[in-house]
């Protein structure tokens, strides 16, 4: 299981790593599109089939406004300024301090991801501390044979109604700001 | 342990891309990235050997359920991830009609 997981994952990065560097964008959204669906099929490997629905509808939708949006403006990435040959012995003098910050950055980067990883358990002998509740009681509780519907409308129905917030926000933020033309004033 | 890692890799190439790239577009695809290795990494979290998905069937009483608790919690997020989107590509829209270009040294007009 782990095995295949990590494949999944080098390839996403992959993915994740030429969506960075493409020269077209539209490329470069579609390379972004590989990490999404990758999501989709670990989803799927861990046992969250309502995980993997909801990422394709996400992910598919996320596609097509951004692709949206890059077709109706420019699809070339910008181009980077050619170094000077008199800056060439500027960007020598600070090559190795560069190098220095990059692993002392790393060093300290990876030893917090040890420690806090020390402190989860390895993959697979999760133990289900508080879910144990949930797990036994909400058959009879919320009447969902879906445990995660269960937990989602009911158990944390509050978070919920958030997330409804958020949406109802985010749609009122978009609209006030592709707004073509303010109310005119003296038209009242 | 791979996979954490690779998780926490995963999530740094995002944050690489918000930090060093120029065009909108670009730190925008940066962030979708870094949240999707979140959500990677939650599901990892709540993963149970040998465990089925949570849902209930009738002749299998004592299974052993993957945790149902992260996957909430991740549904939540992913869709909050799409609202976060669709409001940047907004902007995008908004600041490539006032300035002709994605590039943002060249939106100087935002002072402080």
């Amino acid at each position: 299981m782990e095995i295949i997981l990590s494949i999944i994952l080098v390839f996403m990065i992959l993915g994740a790593i030429y969506a960075l560097y493409a020269r077209d964008l539209l490329s470069a959204l579609i390379s972004c599109g590989i990490v999404g669906y990758g999501l989709v099929i670990c989803f799927l490997l861990l046992q969250a089939p309502d995980l993997a629905i909801v990422q394709i509808v996400v992910e598919t939708i996320t596609l097509l406004i951004m692709i949206a949006v890059v077709l109706d403006s420019s699809r070339e990435e910008l181009k980077e300024k050619k170094v000077v040959g008199t800056k060439l012995s500027h960007f020598r003098k600070w090559y190795v301090m560069n190098v220095i910050l990059v692993i002392v950055c790393l060093v300290v980067l990876l030893y917090f991801f040890k420690e806090v990883t020390s402190t989860l358990d390895p993959l697979g002998k999760h133990l289900t501390r508080m879910s144990t509740a949930y797990i036994e009681n909400a058959a009879e509780k919320t009447g969902s044979a879906n445990l995660v519907t269960g937990v989602l409308f009911d158990f944390r129905g509050y978070d919920t109604l958030g997330e409804a917030t958020i949406l109802f926000t985010a749609v009122i933020g978009v609209l006030a700001i592709l707004r073509a033309k303010g109310k005119k004033t003296n038209n009242l | 342990m791979t996979v954490y890692l690779l998780c926490f890799v995963l999530f740094l190439v995002g944050l690489f891309g918000v930090l060093t790239k120029r065009n909108i577009i670009k730190i925008a695809i940066g962030l979708i990235i870094m949240e999707l290795s979140l959500f990677m990494f939650f599901a990892l979290i709540g993963y149970v050997d040998n465990g089925i998905a949570p849902i209930i069937v009738q002749e299998m009483e004592k299974a052993k359920f993957v945790d149902p608790l992260p996957q909430a919690i991740v549904l939540t997020a992913i869709v909050i991830g799409l609202a976060t989107t669709s409001m940047l590509m907004a902007i995008a829209i908004r600041l490539y009609k006032k300035y002709n270009t994605f590039d943002i040294r060249k939106i100087a007009n935002l002072k402080g």
